[in-house]
């Protein structure tokens, strides 16, 4: 087991490498540059220009501007934001709370609901809650985040009084979160109910339920220690994972709903040409992925006894 | 979270209730399914009795209704698609099919458990097997985690597993095919039943494993002197241990006997063709008898005798009436206790 932690955790390294190498690569074949970006629509000197880029070490190779940029970035230095010369650790570290405030409120609310109705309809496969689960989950699954958010924004707008915000202006305040948080997870939840109802009907029908019964155990232990134990497997594994993809799908919809978090940052930043901005907030990201996926492999091997790792 | 009754946790004393009929026993039960071809019968009419300390084998082809009954008889039906249209089956004296649900529920593991034929798949994967074993003490006991463990590992000596403390905690996939049925068996004798049905216990082992198991099987029933329902297709295994056979086909009895008799003079067709299907040492090299054609489609079994397409006897009567399951006598009218045949022509077959 450990030796598998210290192999996983090696292979971090080069993922990350590769991962940020691409992103910066990308960053650097966008069309504009920063600088001139900053300037907006002024006429500056072109050797003005070129003598900004100078200092700030635009002009050297790409790959030597990656080395550069790796080697603060070990060091912990972010490096600044050239418009606003800011700190971009300071930019991350203010936004990334809201970001993961909104995360979790939604993965909350994946879990307990996409698990609840997952399970609801799973016990009795083939009824019509069953059917009905299948229809809103299709339903959810075939809109886009920013379509549901625009509709809810609306809804809220004009029935939701004070209770329920159109958009966001205080990210602590866990009930202007509400609607955000359902949009975020209105795709995740419709997978995870399908999941989770998919896993509890096939395990229903195995034979060690029919065991169960013959034991004469109580329906509750039935259901909540043998077919549970069971269903949850894959569940875990996607939630796990769906952490990751939570925290990227809120880069949309923190837009749609103006939550200051890291998704308008690295907007904002792609925009105007930020590419250290960009790469430090898109490697924690791939940083996160990298550890709830280690997580989850290893929660696997605690649910399922016959998953072993050496 | 689990409900535990105080009263029924002292196990009562083996054959001190004032019932003195047979332990079980069926009556006329039906069985069908709802399928999307109609409705399969799956159970047409199953009489038997099992008494304490007898062994009842139920012989039978895939889909003759062997399992289907055993699976009514402990209530673990899927129902619906199931239904129990017509039917008694008394244990000790009661009928369980009126019993509510929580009765019943307290009957099964108790009273009457079960042995299954996959142990892999019938075991719990991600539950240790003391723990699967130690759930019969804590639920129909109420015993603490702890007490229940050191139970499962009694248990575990019991049915001969070895080093059985220190592999209480392992799971199901780390023991072989032999060690899991009788983590199996161990698990249906848990609470001392009264009845074991045994559904195939021993299809999914090789042949050395099956008869340790068998005899394993065969020496805690007299242990305990537990009555015991054997489901096969082996007629191998069945010799050794049965007291009293009962074939079934296409959802009905069509022969019972004691256990030698059937093999030394069979009094249906359907017996006499499983019998002559047995490989013999001494007539190699000459081709194997095989019963003509396939079981019946239990949508539509045939009219009259369901064997009579397949049979090499059949004549005109049997396509229309069905022959009920009577005594078979000797030729000259003399009794033969626990025989019966299903056949218009048992005569002709037993002494012919």
């Amino acid at each position: 087991m450990g030796r598998y932690v210290a192999r996983r955790l090696l292979q971090m390294i080069p993922v990350f490498i590769g991962s940020t190498l691409l992103i910066f690569l990308m960053m650097y074949v966008l069309p504009g540059d920063p600088v001139r970006t900053a300037m907006g629509d002024q006429q500056f000197d072109p050797a003005i220009v070129a003598s900004i880029k100078k200092d700030l070490g635009l002009d050297q190779p790409v790959l030597l501007q990656y080395w550069h940029y790796m080697t603060n970035l070990v060091q912990g230095d972010f490096g600044t934001q050239i418009s606003s010369g800011r700190e971009i650790s300071d930019v991350i570290s203010e936004a990334f709370p809201v970001t993961l405030r909104l995360t979790l409120f939604a993965f909350t609310f994946v879990t307990l609901v996409g698990l609840g109705l997952g399970i609801v309809a799973g016990l009795k496969p083939d009824t019509l809650r069953d059917r009905g689960l299948l229809l809103l989950t299709l339903v959810l699954v075939s809109m886009p985040s920013f379509v549901l958010g625009i509709l809810l924004q609306w809804v809220a707008l004009e029935y939701g009084g004070d209770t329920f915000k159109a958009t966001v202006t205080d990210s602590t305040n866990f009930s202007e979160l509400l609607l955000p948080a359902t949009v975020l997870a209105a795709l995740s939840l419709a997978y995870v109910a399908r999941l989770t109802r998919t896993s509890v009907a096939e395990n229903l029908r195995a034979d060690y339920m029919r065991t169960a019964v013959a034991k004469g155990l109580p329906r509750r232990r039935i259901i909540g220690v043998h077919l549970m134990r069971n269903s949850m497997i894959p569940v875990v594994t996607f939630l796990g994972i769906e952490i990751g993809n939570l925290m990227t799908g809120a880069i949309v919809t923190e837009s749609i709903f103006n939550v200051r978090g890291v998704g308008i940052e690295i907007y904002e930043a792609l925009l105007r040409r930020e590419g250290a901005t960009v790469v430090g907030i898109a490697s924690l990201i791939v940083l996160i992925y990298l550890a709830t996926s280690l997580i989850v492999d290893l929660l696997y091997a605690v649910l399922d006894p016959r998953i072993r790792y050496a | 979270m689990t409900t535990i009754d105080k009263t029924s946790s002292v196990p009562s004393p083996r054959g001190s209730d004032d019932f003195g009929g047979p332990l079980l026993e069926v009556r006329d039960l039906h069985v069908e399914f709802s399928t999307r071809d109609g409705v399969a019968k799956a159970v047409n009419g199953v009489n038997y009795t099992v008494s304490a300390g007898e062994t009842l084998a139920v012989l039978g082809e895939s889909g003759s209704g062997k399992s289907v009954t055993a699976q009514a008889i402990m209530g673990i039906l899927d129902m619906p698609p199931g239904r129990i249209p017509k039917g008694e089956i008394f244990f000790r004296g009661q009928d369980m099919l009126k019993m509510s649900n929580d009765e019943r529920r307290k009957i099964r593991g108790q009273k009457i458990a079960m042995i299954f034929q996959d142990a892999l798949s019938s075991l719990n994967p991600v539950l240790s097997v003391g723990y699967q074993l130690g759930e019969m003490f804590r639920v129909h006991q109420g015993l603490s985690k702890k007490e229940a463990k050191a139970k499962a590992i009694d248990l575990m000596d019991r049915v001969k597993i070895p080093a059985a403390k220190a592999r209480v905690n392992d799971y199901p996939h780390q023991f072989s095919g032999g060690m899991r049925q009788r983590i199996m068996i161990a698990m249906a004798l848990a609470l001392e039943p009264d009845l074991i049905i045994a559904d195939e216990p021993t299809t999914a082992l090789d042949v050395t494993v099956q008869a340790q198991v068998m005899d394993l099987l065969a020496d805690l029933q007299r242990e305990y002197n537990m009555g015991l329902i054997l489901i096969t297709h082996d007629l191998g295994v069945v010799a050794d241990v049965a007291d009293k056979i009962a074939v079934m086909y296409a959802g009905r009895i069509v022969e019972t006997a004691p256990v030698h008799e059937l093999y030394k003079r069979p009094a249906h067709p359907y017996t006499r063709g499983l019998l002559d299907s047995i490989p013999r040492l001494d007539q190699k090299g000459s081709e194997l008898y095989a019963i003509k054609g396939l079981p019946p489609n239990l949508t539509r079994i045939p009219s009259g005798c369901a064997f009579n397409p397949r049979c090499p006897k059949a004549q005109d009567i049997c396509r229309t009436d069905i022959p009920a399951l009577l005594p078979v006598t000797e030729r000259d009218g003399g009794e033969l206790p626990g025989r019966g045949s299903a056949c218009h022509f048992w005569k002709e077959t037993i002494h012919g």
